[in-house]
């Protein structure tokens, strides 16, 4: 029976999560040769509302290109977090934008202030996106970093690289500080499990 | 000297396979006005065919569209236009205008939420029908709906094919879950490829008859402009292309433009039988609900259940016998669309009563669940 690993990226519009789903799927799909299907929804509006992306993993062709439950749940604002939390399997993978979400519905949750990361560190607030998927690749087994990377660098505008792998590589660390605080347990080789 | 094989791997959104599969059919016009869901269409082509010498315009509207489209494809070109509900329902005049005049080309409709504007951003898939009996007049149509990336890539050079090959507009009806949807496709460059360019007269111009019949019913085009001097109307035509009102002549024009289709249904019949053999619940299905059904299915076997799927790459003509033969082998057939029930009618028209046929209508905006299709399932059997 093949694997289904269902990812959703969820937050309001503008803060480009479907460009991070069209990356990540490419990372997974181009880059690590799996099947994805990824699939979004966003309303008639540029900003504001909420919208979502989704990628599906498998190592077989993909059927049904919707999340079902979820293995992963990026959450990058309060409502995106309440509304999907339910969706989430028992074992599934909270990661939240911290600078945002202050209730949190599970204490089993990696907590990353993306925003505020992109804000202070990198003077672009619209990079949170990819800082978050430099974390992604750090906290779920499901994409590796070199891949997120090959994937970033092939889809930003040119000129932009510097400042898109400093991005990434923010994420990366932000994620293995964060690992080490949620679950000081860890067991060894769980780091790993990733790369 | 040996041949290079070119190898893309990419991943591609539906409407970006589409693209790919109209310029690999050797598209060089396109006239449209942006859309919510088909949009990305018009913006990699207004990329794409002037780099390739194509000609790319847009226009006021969606009539203007369709137009231009037609004028193109008179002069010789390969055109296409793509829109959505909204634009689709203005482009339905002169659909039945290249019907009647046998002008080649294909129209993309992915499919949003209406009547009216509706849900730009949500998916449907309601103009089902509308794509059948849109246009006014009695006609035959052909559309294909597409419910993997690789399908919008064949089946958008399947529709420039049948377009060439019986002078008929073709529709393909995309949905937005399609149309939006990101998979891996990987295109040969040197791919063997199928590709059908319209009949052109072999005749000198002064005996060329512009709607002559022939065994095919499709009879040669002329380009505008490569001196064949012939007529193009909207009015019930002769041979030659002028209007007559002589029942003689029209009786024959229009069972000719139902021949040339009709005659051809073997090879316009596009589908895929999941485990119907002994499947006693069949699911029939397209776009991409046919994925939530595939899902449903193999969900359905593993609990006991021996459950199959038909899925329809072909709209219209309607799969007949397709539908019969699964029609005659299951007790169940479940037909869940994104509408309130229009291909549902055809299966229930052609039923004769061995299955017992179900629906499942979702209007909600959101694409049909695995889940929602099993539940019915346990319903009903």
């Amino acid at each position: 029976m093949s694997y289904r690993y269902d990812i959703r990226l969820s937050g309001s519009g503008g803060q480009g999560l479907i460009l991070m789903g069209i990356i990540l799927a490419e990372a997974i799909g181009i880059y690590d040769g799996k099947y994805v299907a990824q699939t979004q929804s966003y309303g008639p509006e540029a900003r504001g509302g909420s919208s979502k992306a989704e990628v599906v993993v498998s190592d077989a062709e993909i059927d049904y290109p919707k999340a079902l439950k979820l293995d992963l749940l990026l959450a990058m604002n309060q409502k995106s977090c309440d509304d999907y939390y339910m969706d989430l399997k028992p074992d599934g993978i909270l990661i939240v934008d911290s600078t945002f979400i202050k209730q949190l519905p599970t204490p089993r949750a990696y907590q990353i202030p993306f925003t505020r990361i992109a804000r202070e560190k990198l003077k672009r607030e619209m990079v949170a996106n990819i800082i978050a998927l430099g974390a992604i690749s750090k906290l779920a087994p499901i994409v590796s970093s070199r891949a997120i990377e090959a994937a970033v660098l092939a889809r930003v505008p040119k000129g932009t690289e510097k400042l898109n792998r400093d991005a990434l590589k923010a994420g990366m660390t932000a994620a293995q500080k964060v690992k080490k605080i949620s679950f000081p347990n860890t067991p060894a080789g769980f780091e790993d499990e990733d790369t | 000297m040996k041949k290079k094989v070119q190898k893309r791997e990419l991943l591609l959104q539906g409407n970006e396979a589409v693209v790919e599969g109209a310029l690999k059919a050797g598209c060089n016009f396109f006239a449209g006005y942006p859309i919510t869901p088909a949009t990305e269409i018009s913006e990699i082509l207004s990329v794409r065919l002037p780099q390739l010498d194509g000609t790319f315009i847009q226009m006021e509207d969606e009539i203007a569209s369709i137009g231009a489209v037609i004028g193109a494809s008179l002069a010789g070109a390969k055109a296409m236009t793509a829109t959505s509900g909204p634009g689709f329902s203005l482009m339905q005049e002169n659909i039945g205008f290249a019907v009647i005049a046998e002008v080649p080309c294909v129209i993309v409709n992915a499919m949003r939420g209406g009547p009216s504007t509706g849900l730009p951003t949500m998916p449907s898939q309601s103009d089902v029908m509308q794509a059948r009996w849109g246009t006014h007049g009695d006609h035959p149509i052909i559309a294909l709906c597409p419910s993997t990336i690789r399908e919008c890539y064949d089946l958008t050079i399947k529709a420039f094919n049948y377009s060439e090959k019986f002078r008929v507009p073709v529709l393909l009806l995309v949905d937005e879950v399609v149309a939006h949807m990101r998979e891996k496709i990987t295109i040969y460059e040197d791919e063997d490829v199928e590709i059908f360019n319209r009949v052109k007269p072999t005749v000198p111009p002064e005996w060329y008859i512009p709607f002559e019949d022939t065994p095919k019913g499709v009879p040669a085009m002329a380009n505008f402009g490569d001196g064949y001097r012939y007529h193009v109307t909207g009015l019930t035509h002769d041979i030659r292309g002028f209007p007559t009102s002589r029942p003689d002549e029209i009786d024959p024009f229009i069972r000719r433009l139902f021949r040339k289709v009709s005659q051809n249904f073997a090879d316009i019949q596009i589908g895929e039988f999941y485990q119907t053999d002994d499947a006693d619940i069949t699911i029939i299905a397209y776009g991409c609900v046919a994925r939530s059904a595939r899902r449903a299915a193999a969900d359905g076997r593993e609990r006991g259940l021996k459950v199959g799927v038909l899925k329809m790459n072909t709209i219209w003509p309607f799969m007949r016998a397709s539908v019969e033969k699964v029609l005659r082998t299951s007790k169940v057939v479940i037909v869940p669309e994104m509408n309130m029930g229009q291909i549902s009618r055809e299966v229930k028209r052609v039923n004769k009563g061995d299955a017992k046929v179900f629906t499942i209508n979702k209007v909600d905006g959101k694409i049909i669940t695995p889940q929602e299709i099993l539940s019915r399932i346990k319903e009903v059997y």
